[in-house]
């Protein structure tokens, strides 16, 4: 059992019953006020990209889908390219407060907190790969671990590190016509095919859809045949 | 090679232990002296996951430390949680210290420049304090909330500059360093000053006095002649065993030590009483008039009131007259989901009522209007108890029998009333659903200060 909780450090409580003491469990790893801070996304959601639809506003949506996935795939360019995006929290303040410190803090334990959502959004699906987005070898070297990496090994996968990447500025400080329109910086690994496969891509956080879109679309011109995102938190 | 050392180096360096990214100079000029033996490089962390220690800040708490396959040095890693915040310590990358000769200061012979006085009480501190730090001793000063504790430390810390020593104030908070780095800029006019926190423009800055919170002192090793810890009993001090060794890690090994409360500890009160620890109290404020003291008053089960949305009427009532006659109070409450409830239920006594909590995005600004005199009310939790001086309110706690309330935070509420010369007096009422242990010993705290503030003559009639 976890005696702190992995993000505020408090001790835990633990609530002792005859099950607890016969099937022992490994509890939970975040106390009860940071668990209430999480926001699972729940249906309904829009189908392609997970964006939580209860509070969007109807002009933002256009059919099943919300504006921002309808305008994608009415780019030619776009269209296809990414099969679904599925996210599991809300990027709240909270959600952005455990991405500061995992990502920028370098605290790669705080991957955990998300491994049994992952574990459960993957339970009925299957893929022949799993892709983490890479970083650029500078912001490796800077950060030591790629978080999208360290995502999917907590969840207990093994990750194919085939796609690669050149370095460029920060997502983060970019505008989301500037994210869009940014050239491509993901590049396949020489001599891999994937021609056929299905793949899984993990990333950290799903904002305008462009990162993971933009590392679909290497692994669709190498000829996978089914590309689904997979991001811990969108915003 | 270079027989000489950079004596740029060794300002940003003596005293410190420090990550590669913290140093700014090249890494030639930093292999250079460690092969001449002026840098030591340690490993930062030392030991088997997950029973290590953290050279930085100290920290040996298992579940403070994590694993991580370094992109660095290819293999799996250990880093340190617990001061993360300051940038990662991982066991594959070393901790830099200064091992070459020593800088000198050179202060002018009387470095304090100032012209108040000291109260009776003040003085007689002062004395004590500066004899501590000449002959390198511990000693606690226990003074009352508003007894003008910064002062005390003029002539001492004057001492130690002026025989070349490096001398440190710590505490927990930032507001304070904020509060005390022009103070002291001030007064010692020609010695260098740095006022360290988080994101502080001063963290590379060469400087015989460093004001600075208790966790910038893990960047710190073996550097001060005079440790000054403020608000010793405080939040996060009191809690966290890595803090206080940080405090023992920045100091060498011959070094004053004092330590600065209203409110020490239950084990340090026993320890003064059974004479195990060196003291010196200033029972009385700077302005001779005794301390508010608390008084009690029944307010049945104001929990359950507060959730029918209704007001414990003692409680409505105390503030009906306050709202009448114009005067400021400081509400208290133990938590923040109780204060929210309570809040609009005070609000239709008066609609300029606000809470302020730790988290509140606005609480500078509540703060200000607070003391701007357009809040007549303002609800709070414990975050208001230290620090913050309000020229002339009443105080009151509603559940003064929660475990939250500890004896030193309720002396430190009380001490929030009757802080200026112009408005020495106020009321201070605890509100409770049957005393607590707590509440009782903060009252009597105080009375005893009063009565030795008597005894000694440090009243006035």
């Amino acid at each position: 059992m976890h005696e702190y909780c992995l993000f505020c450090h408090q001790p835990l409580t633990h609530k002792l019953s005859w099950r607890t003491l016969i099937f022992p469990q490994p509890g939970p790893l975040l106390c009860e006020d940071c668990r209430a801070q999480l926001e699972k996304i729940t249906p309904p959601v829009c189908p392609k990209c997970s964006r939580p639809l209860a509070r969007l506003d109807a002009s933002y949506r256009e059919g099943d889908l919300c504006l921002d996935c309808a305008r994608w795939e009415q780019d030619p360019e776009w269209a296809g390219v990414l099969d679904e995006n599925i996210s599991l929290y809300t990027y709240n303040d909270f959600c952005k407060d455990i991405f500061t410190r995992f990502k920028f803090r370098g605290d790669y334990a705080l991957a955990a907190i998300f491994a049994d959502g992952i574990k459960e959004a993957l339970k009925s699906r299957a893929f022949d790969c799993i892709v983490p987005v890479p970083l650029s070898p500078e912001r490796l070297s800077e950060r030591l671990f790629n978080q999208a990496e360290a995502l999917a090994r907590a969840a207990g996968f093994e990750t194919a590190n085939i796609l690669h990447r050149v370095h460029a500025e920060k997502q983060s400080k970019k505008t989301r016509a500037g994210r869009i329109h940014q050239a491509q910086t993901f590049y396949m690994e020489k001599d891999i095919s994937i021609e056929g496969r299905s793949v899984l891509l993990v990333d950290d956080i799903y904002t305008t859809g462009s990162t993971v879109r933009h590392a679909a679309k290497v692994l669709r011109e190498a000829g996978a045949r089914k590309i689904v995102s997979l991001t811990a938190a969108r915003s | 090679m270079p027989s000489v050392f950079s004596e740029q180096l060794q300002h940003h360096l003596a005293g410190r232990i420090l990550l590669e990214p913290e140093i700014p100079f090249s890494p030639e000029l930093l292999e250079q002296h460690l092969k001449q033996g002026w840098i030591r490089a340690e490993p930062a962390i030392q030991g088997e996951f997950p029973h290590c220690v953290c050279l930085r800040c100290g920290n040996r708490a298992p579940h403070l430390f994590a694993e991580f396959p370094c992109a660095h040095c290819g293999k799996t890693s250990i880093y340190c949680r617990n001061c993360l915040m300051m940038g990662r310590v991982t066991a594959c990358k070393p901790l830099f210290t200064w091992a070459g000769p020593a800088p000198a200061f050179h202060p002018p012979r009387h470095p304090l420049h100032w012209e108040g006085t000291l109260s009776e009480g003040q003085q007689a501190a002062s004395e004590a304090v500066k004899i501590a730090i000449l002959q390198k001793n511990e000693l606690l000063v226990w003074a009352v909330c508003g007894a003008g504790k910064t002062e005390v430390l003029f002539n001492g810390i004057e001492a130690a500059l002026a025989n070349g020593e490096r001398v440190c104030i710590a505490t927990p908070r930032t507001d304070v360093v904020l509060e005390l780095a022009p103070r002291f800029r001030r007064v010692f006019p020609d010695i260098p000053i740095a006022a360290l926190y988080g994101g502080s423009p001063d963290r590379h800055k060469w400087a015989q006095l460093v004001i600075s919170t208790t966790h910038q002192l893990y960047r710190f090793a073996s550097a001060f002649d005079a440790v000054i810890v403020d608000e010793v009993d405080a939040f996060p001090y009191t809690f966290d065993e890595t803090l206080q060794r940080a405090v023992q890690k920045a100091a060498k090994d011959r070094c004053a030590r004092i330590y600065l409360t209203a409110t020490p500890g239950e084990t340090w009160q026993l320890e003064c009483k059974a004479g195990k620890r060196p003291f010196v109290t200033i029972p009385a404020r700077y302005h001779r008039k005794p301390l508010p003291v608390p008084i009690f008053k029944w307010a049945g089960n104001w929990r359950r009131k507060f959730e029918k949305g209704q007001l414990p009427v003692p409680v409505e009532a105390w503030v009906k007259k306050r709202l009448e006659t114009g005067k400021q109070a400081l509400l208290f409450l133990p938590n923040i989901s109780l204060m929210k409830k309570a809040e609009p239920v005070f609000k239709q006594l008066h609609p300029s009522i606000e809470s302020v909590h730790a988290e509140d995005p606005e609480r500078k600004e509540k703060v200000e209007r607070m003391r701007a005199g357009k809040t007549p009310l303002l609800l709070t939790t414990t975050i208001l108890e230290r620090g913050v001086t309000f020229p002339n309110i009443d105080v009151c706690v509603v559940g003064a029998e929660d475990a939250i309330f500890t004896e030193a935070a309720l002396v430190q509420i009380a001490g929030r009333a009757g802080r200026s010369a112009d408005f020495p007096s106020g009321d201070v009422t605890f509100f409770h659903y049957g005393k607590s242990n707590a509440m009782v010993k903060a009252q009597r705290h105080i009375l005893s200060m009063n009565e030795e503030a008597g005894k000694r003559g440090l009243l006035d009639a």
